[in-house]
């Protein structure tokens, strides 16, 4: 499927959600934008040792989660670049910063770095490492909660490059053929490194779950549209959605390389969006707010560190 | 009286039985419930009974397991058992085991304690397979920290590591041979007063010890047989180091495995605490075939034989 930034868009469909959703969920965008393009800074003076993976330019897909899968605080497996996961389900900047340190007092206790991140409270869960092991683990891990009748849905995450591993493809057939409670989620910025979708493979996710006879569907970044179908799919779990993303950074670090323009931005076509909602003060002062606040935890936090 | 005490097979399977049906746990694994039940040792239960049949996708299903087994922590009930029936299928299961299951507990706080049994088998002497599987694959699973690794031959041995399973929040992984199934009697050490030799033996290679024994007792060669039960941790105390010291010629451990792998990680340990050589025995230096010119078996009790006599030199 061509890559756009209206890829399945549904017209004016932020004008399906009231205001104080639209406000709350640009309100976690410019967190996790404000301490992704701080931890960038950060980087780059030399403080931050191990190697990270910025999530900014995809943290609408995040947020839009995080207001529309929720309510019975999912277990959620991740990998790597899911700073912004974390923050936008609540979890403590501060721990963050933390990990990223390098410090017994991170979110890992020192043991994720960026790539590996963790908050129990939020039913978070720790990484191994290994690209997509956390899909089968994920899908386990339902698989337990129906036999015990545990009530709590299972959100898995990977890229479009993990989503290939075989043991991720058999883990979404299995999940179908067992039908357990969990959504998968791919954020899918067509490249594995560097390297194009299209020079990996001649199938899409969707077909592939579709086979697997589980509800796919492949969209655009557009957070409205992502809670739209989150909601709606949370009804036929599982399920798998294929989000189409640009990422603002490259796959680690904070060097671009010929890590490719991105092709849209969608931060910038939702400020558009809250423009035609009339709610650009109330956006520019989550925006002007959201840096100050994310600036005033680095800065507190550097200081008290001996890191200024 | 013997043949009334249940078999290896049968502890198995019926401790299986009872902690599914009374403590919530699960097994997962390939053809649970076809192909005579995996020798005997799992119970003939249905999917809502806990015997859970997973697809033929080897290196996702360690994970399905892993990921049931860590999403129940440390819980003493609800636990997750996998079973691999051919061990030459750890080579694609072990990516969850040993970098996941291994490391959760130390890196989340939140164990797996997953019970991993792996049933091995010879080649040409058994159902053959050649060169999908070498003999005995625990020297896979050594290398990971985390992970606890017992190779019992009888049952007092395997229930032994069934409730060190249960005592703690380790995965352990249970090293098991399919010649010790029929086995009914516990399987004493053998220790004299003015030793040649003791030997080491793991796993099968206990039972090809034996046997070599009196063919080396007929050339006046006294062994000590001291069964290594648990690989790792493996605990070098005075059961190991007494005999050892006593025996002119030093010992050797014999794996049903290759020798870079669990024999020369103890037989080193053990060289730490003493001044005795200590040799080892595995399955050789190469690949297995499935013709009996080409198989690759632990070592034999010929072989036992014919290379203690050589050590001793009598």
């Amino acid at each position: 499927m061509e890559r756009s930034p209206d890829t399945g868009i549904i017209p004016n469909i932020a004008n399906f959600f009231d205001s104080a959703t639209t406000l709350e969920l640009f309100k976690r965008i410019c967190v996790s934008r404000a301490f992704e393009l701080r931890t960038h800074q950060v980087f780059d003076t030399g403080v931050i040792k191990a190697p990270i993976y910025l999530s900014f330019g995809q943290e609408a897909v995040a947020a839009a989660l995080s207001l529309s899968f929720f309510e019975d605080n999912p277990d959620k497996y991740a990998q790597h670049r899911a700073h912004d996961l974390y923050l936008c389900y609540g979890g403590n900047p501060v721990a963050l910063i933390d990990e990223l340190l390098g410090l017994p007092t991170g979110c890992s206790g020192g043991w994720g770095g960026s790539a590996s991140i963790q908050c129990p409270e939020i039913n978070m869960h720790w990484h191994d490492g290994l690209m997509g092991s956390q899909v089968p683990i994920a899908v386990g891990d339902a698989l337990r909660k129906k036999r015990l009748s545990i009530n709590r849905r299972t959100l898995s995450i990977t890229g479009d490059a993990s989503a290939e591993e075989d043991y991720v493809l058999t883990s979404f057939a299995w999940a179908s053929t067992k039908n357990l409670p969990i959504l998968f989620i791919c954020n899918d910025n067509d490249l594995s490194v560097l390297t194009e979708v299209r020079l990996r493979r001649n199938w899409s996710m969707t077909s592939l779950a579709e086979a697997f006879k589980m509800p796919a569907i492949e969209i655009t970044d557009d957070p409205w549209l992502v809670m739209h179908h989150v909601k709606r799919l949370a009804h036929h779990l599982p399920a798998l959605i294929n989000i189409q993303i640009c990422r603002g950074s490259s796959h680690a670090g904070t060097r671009r390389g010929n890590y490719k323009t991105p092709e849209w931005n969608r931060y910038a076509l939702i400020q558009g969006t809250l423009n035609k909602l009339g709610l650009t003060k109330e956006s520019e002062e989550i925006e002007k707010n959201a840096n100050g606040e994310i600036n005033v935890i680095w800065d507190k936090r550097l200081k008290e560190t001996g890191n200024v | 009286m013997s043949d009334k005490k249940p078999t290896l097979a049968e502890t198995i399977c019926e401790t299986t039985r009872d902690y599914l049906l009374n403590h919530q746990g699960v097994i997962f694994g390939q053809c649970l419930n076809g192909a005579g039940q995996v020798a005997g040792t799992v119970p003939a239960l249905t999917e809502e009974q806990g015997v859970i049949e997973l697809p033929m996708a080897d290196v996702m299903n360690s994970g399905i397991a892993v990921g049931y087994a860590y999403g129940n922590g440390a819980n003493r009930d609800g636990r997750a058992i996998y079973l691999v029936r051919y061990a030459g299928f750890q080579w694609f299961n072990s990516v969850f085991l040993a970098n996941f299951a291994s490391k959760t507990k130390e890196m989340s706080g939140r164990p797996a304690p997953i019970l991993i049994r792996t049933s091995s088998s010879d080649g040409s002497t058994g159902p053959s397979i050649g060169p999908v599987a070498s003999c005995s694959i625990h020297g896979l699973f050594v290398h990971n920290p985390g992970m606890k690794i017992i190779a019992p031959m009888t049952p007092g041995e395997w229930v032994s590591g069934w409730d060190a399973w249960l005592d703690h929040d380790d995965p352990l992984f249970i090293s098991e041979y399919r010649t010790g199934y029929g086995i009914r009697d516990e399987m004493p050490d053998i220790v004299h007063d003015n030793p040649d030799i003791t030997l080491f033996p793991i796993s099968t290679t206990r039972l090809n010890v034996l046997k070599a024994l009196p063919m080396l007792e007929k050339e006046g060669i006294i062994c000590n047989v001291i069964h290594l039960v648990w690989l790792k941790p493996c605990l070098i105390n005075q059961r190991i180091l007494d005999p050892l010291e006593k025996s002119r010629h030093g010992g050797i451990v014999l794996d049903s495995d290759f020798e870079n792998g669990v024999s020369k990680c103890i037989a080193c340990d053990i060289m730490q605490h003493t001044s005795r050589k200590v040799r080892v025995m595995g399955l050789e230096e190469r690949a297995s075939g499935f013709a009996a010119h080409l198989d690759n078996l632990p070592p034999t009790s010929e072989k036992i034989y014919k290379y203690v006599k050589n050590i001793v030199g009598k």
